[in-house]
C-alpha cells in the first residue's frame, strides 16, 4: 500500500496517550496523588478536612506566584524579587488601610506598586540588555527595604475601617467551604491556562523563549511582551500578598522571606524549563502542591523538620531527572 | 516587466563601501542566484532589498514604481519576504505556529480573539502539500530533519502573495539529499511566478537551479550573466578576482 503525501502531512506522530506520559507535569500529578494516597492510609491526621483545609490554603500563596513566574521563565527569564515585591505591596496595602483608607484604595495601592516594580525589571531587562537574575537580585533587596521603611519595620495589625473586610478576603470560605485563596489561586490558574494556549500574547512568550531572535525577525514585539511578563510576575506576587495579608490578619517585614527559591522550585517541578520555552500553569499548579504536600506529610509522619530542606531538594532534582531522561533517549 | 529594479544603488557605513553603484533588475518568475566572497556586498544588498538598510544613493523600484523601505515590515507589505540563513524557527512551537509567527489567525470568542488553531493546521498543511514536503503542521519543529526545516521557513514565504523571495544560504550546513529537497522548494516557487534570490557559496546549486548569476566583488558588481552563458570556472574567476570582469 502507498502512503500519499497527504497521509504523511496529516499523519499525527504523536497520540494521546505518548503524549501524556512523555509530560513531566502528569507525572508530578502521579506523585501528588499516590502521596497523598499514602498518608491518608498511613496516618490518622491526613485526611483530615482541617489538614486538607491547611494544605490547599498554603499552597495558594506559592501557587499564584508560580503563576506569575510562569511567563517570565517561559521567555527564559527569572525574576527573584517576587518575595519581596508580595512583602512590599503587603506592606503598601497595611500601611494605607491602616492610614484609615478603605480597601479599595490600599488594594489599588499595592496593586499599582506591583505593577510599577514590573515595569522596572522589564524595561532594564527589555529596553536596556540587563541579565534578569541581576536586575531582579537588585529589586529583592530594594523591595524589602522599602517595605521596611514605609513600615518603620513594624507589625501591622490594624486596618482602619475596613479591616473586617480585609480578613474576610483572604480567611473566609464564599463558596462550598473551600477557602478564599484557593478559590482566587483557581481562577487565576484558567485565566493564565487561556492566556498561554490561546491568545497571541501567549504564544508569541512561547516563541520569546524558544527563539528570541527569531521571534524578533518574524516581526513579534519582543521588547513589549518582556516588559509585560515581568509585570505579570509581580502582579501576581502583588495579589498573593494581598490575599496572605487578609489571611493571616498581620504584616511583618519577614513576609515572603525567601519563597522566590519556593516559587522557581514549583514551576519546575511542575515541568517548566528554566532555558525557555517551556511550561503550564496546571505544572505551577501541581510543582506547588507536591512541596506541600512533602511538607506537611514529614511532619505528620513525625520526621524531623530539618528533612525538610532535603526532600523538597530532592523532588526539584528528580523532576528534572525525569525531564533529563527522556532527552537523552531522544538525543541518542 | 521587471519585479525589482536596483538603478545605481550604493551603500556606505562611514567610510566603508559596501556597494557601489550596483544597478540589476530581476523577473517575475526568474531564479537569481547572487554569489560574491565574504564581504564583497551580497548580506548589505540583499539587507537593502529586505529593508533593513537604506540605500545611501540610488534607487529601488517595484513595477516601475519607486520602493522606499524604512524597515522590514514595509518590505513584506510590498511583497518581498526573506528565509534567513538561521531560518529563524522556534524549535519549541510546531510546524504550523511557526509558519504563522507573528501573522497569527485568529478568530472572534465574545469579547476577545483567539488563535484560530484549526484554520493554521489547515493552511500550513496545504502550504506543505503544496511545497511536496513531508513536513507535518502539528509537529515541533525540534525534531524535524534540516530540509522540512527549510520547508517551514519558505511556507511563511507562502502566507502572503509574496513576489520575491530571498534566501540566505539555504543549502549550507544540509545534507546531500536536503540540498535536493530545497532546490525543489526554489524550483516551485519559480512555477509559481515568484522571483527568488539565491544567495550562496555553493556553485553546484546554482548552477543547478538559478536562471542567472550576478557575482560581487569588493562592493561592486562585476558579472550578471545566464547560467548557460557562464561556467563554475569562469564565476570562480571572478569572485576571487582572477577574472577583472565577465565577458558579455
Amino acid at each position: 500500500m502507498t502512503v500519499t503525501l497527504d497521509q504523511t502531512i496529516a499523519h499525527k506522530q504523536h497520540t494521546f496517550w505518548s503524549r501524556l506520559f512523555g509530560n513531566q507535569t502528569f507525572w508530578v500529578v502521579i506523585a501528588v496523588v499516590l502521596a497523598c494516597l499514602f498518608l491518608s492510609f498511613t496516618t490518622d491526621s491526613f485526611a483530615t478536612s482541617k489538614n486538607l483545609y491547611n494544605i490547599t490554603r498554603n499552597v495558594t500563596f506559592v501557587a499564584i506566584v508560580a503563576l506569575g513566574m510562569t511567563f517570565v521563565i517561559i521567555t527564559g527569564g527569572i525574576d527573584l524579587s517576587v518575595g519581596s515585591v508580595l512583602c512590599l505591596c503587603s506592606m503598601v496595602l497595611a500601611v494605607t488601610m491602616h492610614a484609615g483608607y478603605g480597601i479599595g484604595m490600599g488594594i489599588a495601592a499595592a496593586l499599582i506598586t506591583a505593577l510599577v516594580i514590573g515595569a522596572f525589571n522589564g524595561i532594564l531587562i527589555a529596553y536596556l540588555g540587563f541579565p534578569p537574575f541581576v536586575v531582579t537580585l537588585g529589586m529583592l533587596s530594594i523591595a524589602r527595604s522599602l517595605a521596611m521603611v514605609a513600615s518603620n519595620n513594624t507589625v501591622v495589625f490594624q486596618f482602619g475601617p475596613d479591616h473586617d473586610k480585609l480578613l474576610a478576603l483572604g480567611g473566609g470560605a464564599w463558596l462550598f467551604g473551600i477557602a478564599n485563596p484557593v478559590l482566587y489561586m483557581i481562577v487565576l490558574a484558567l485565566i493564565t491556562g487561556f492566556v498561554l494556549r490561546w491568545t497571541r500574547f501567549g504564544r508569541h512568550v512561547f516563541a520569546i523563549g524558544g527563539n528570541e531572535h527569531a521571534a524578533t525577525l518574524t516581526g513579534v514585539p519582543v521588547k513589549p511582551i518582556k516588559v509585560a511578563v515581568y509585570m505579570i510576575c509581580a502582579l501576581s506576587a502583588g495579589i498573593a500578598g494581598i490575599v496572605e495579608t487578609g489571611w493571616l490578619g498581620a504584616v511583618t517585614t519577614n513576609i515572603g522571606n525567601g519563597m522566590e527559591l519556593q516559587v522557581i522550585a514549583a514551576t519546575v517541578i511542575g515541568g517548566a524549563n528554566l532555558a525557555g520555552g517551556v511550561g503550564t500553569a496546571l505544572g505551577a499548579l501541581v510543582g506547588a502542591a507536591l512541596i506541600e504536600v512533602i511538607r506537611n506529610s514529614l511532619g505528620l509522619l513525625g520526621i524531623n523538620a530539618f528533612w525538610q530542606g532535603t526532600f523538597i531538594g530532592g523532588a526539584i532534582i528528580l523532576a528534572v531527572l525525569f525531564d533529563r531522561l527522556r532527552n537523552l533517549r531522544q538525543s541518542d | 516587466m521587471a519585479v525589482l529594479e536596483l538603478a545605481n544603488v550604493s551603500k556606505h557605513f562611514g567610510a566603508i563601501q559596501a556597494v557601489s553603484d550596483v544597478s540589476l533588475s530581476i523577473d517575475p518568475g526568474q531564479v537569481v542566484g547572487l554569489m560574491g566572497d565574504n564581504g564583497a556586498g551580497k548580506s548589505t544588498l540583499v539587507k537593502m532589498i529586505a529593508g533593513n538598510f537604506r540605500p545611501s544613493q540610488g534607487i529601488m523600484r517595484m513595477d516601475g514604481q519607486d520602493l522606499v523601505l524604512h524597515k522590514p515590515v514595509d518590505a513584506r507589505r510590498h511583497g518581498i519576504e526573506i528565509v534567513h540563513q538561521d531560518l529563524a524557527l522556534c524549535d519549541n512551537l510546531t510546524a504550523a505556529a511557526n509558519v504563522f509567527l507573528g501573522r497569527e489567525l485568529r478568530r472572534g470568542l465574545g469579547p476577545v480573539s483567539i488563535l484560530d488553531y484549526a484554520s493554521m493546521y489547515r493552511r500550513a498543511g496545504e502550504i506543505f502539500t503544496e511545497l511536496k514536503s513531508e513536513t507535518r503542521a502539528r509537529d515541533p519543529v525540534r525534531r524535524m530533519s534540516g530540509g522540512q526545516r527549510q520547508a517551514v521557513a519558505i511556507a511563511r514565504t507562502m502566507l502572503s502573495k509574496a513576489r520575491i523571495v530571498l534566501m540566505d544560504e539555504p543549502t549550507a550546513a544540509i545534507s546531500v539529499r536536503q540540498v535536493a529537497e530545497v532546490l525543489n522548494l526554489i524550483r516551485h516557487l519559480r512555477d509559481s511566478g515568484i522571483a527568488v534570490v539565491l544567495i550562496s557559496h555553493r556553485m553546484p546549486d546554482v548552477f543547478d537551479v538559478a536562471d542567472r548569476v550576478i557575482v560581487m566583488r569588493r562592493g561592486r558588481k562585476v558579472a550578471d550573466k545566464t547560467i548557460a552563458s557562464s561556467s563554475p570556472e569562469e564565476v570562480t574567476g571572478l569572485i576571487t578576482g582572477a577574472i577583472e570582469t565577465a565577458a558579455a
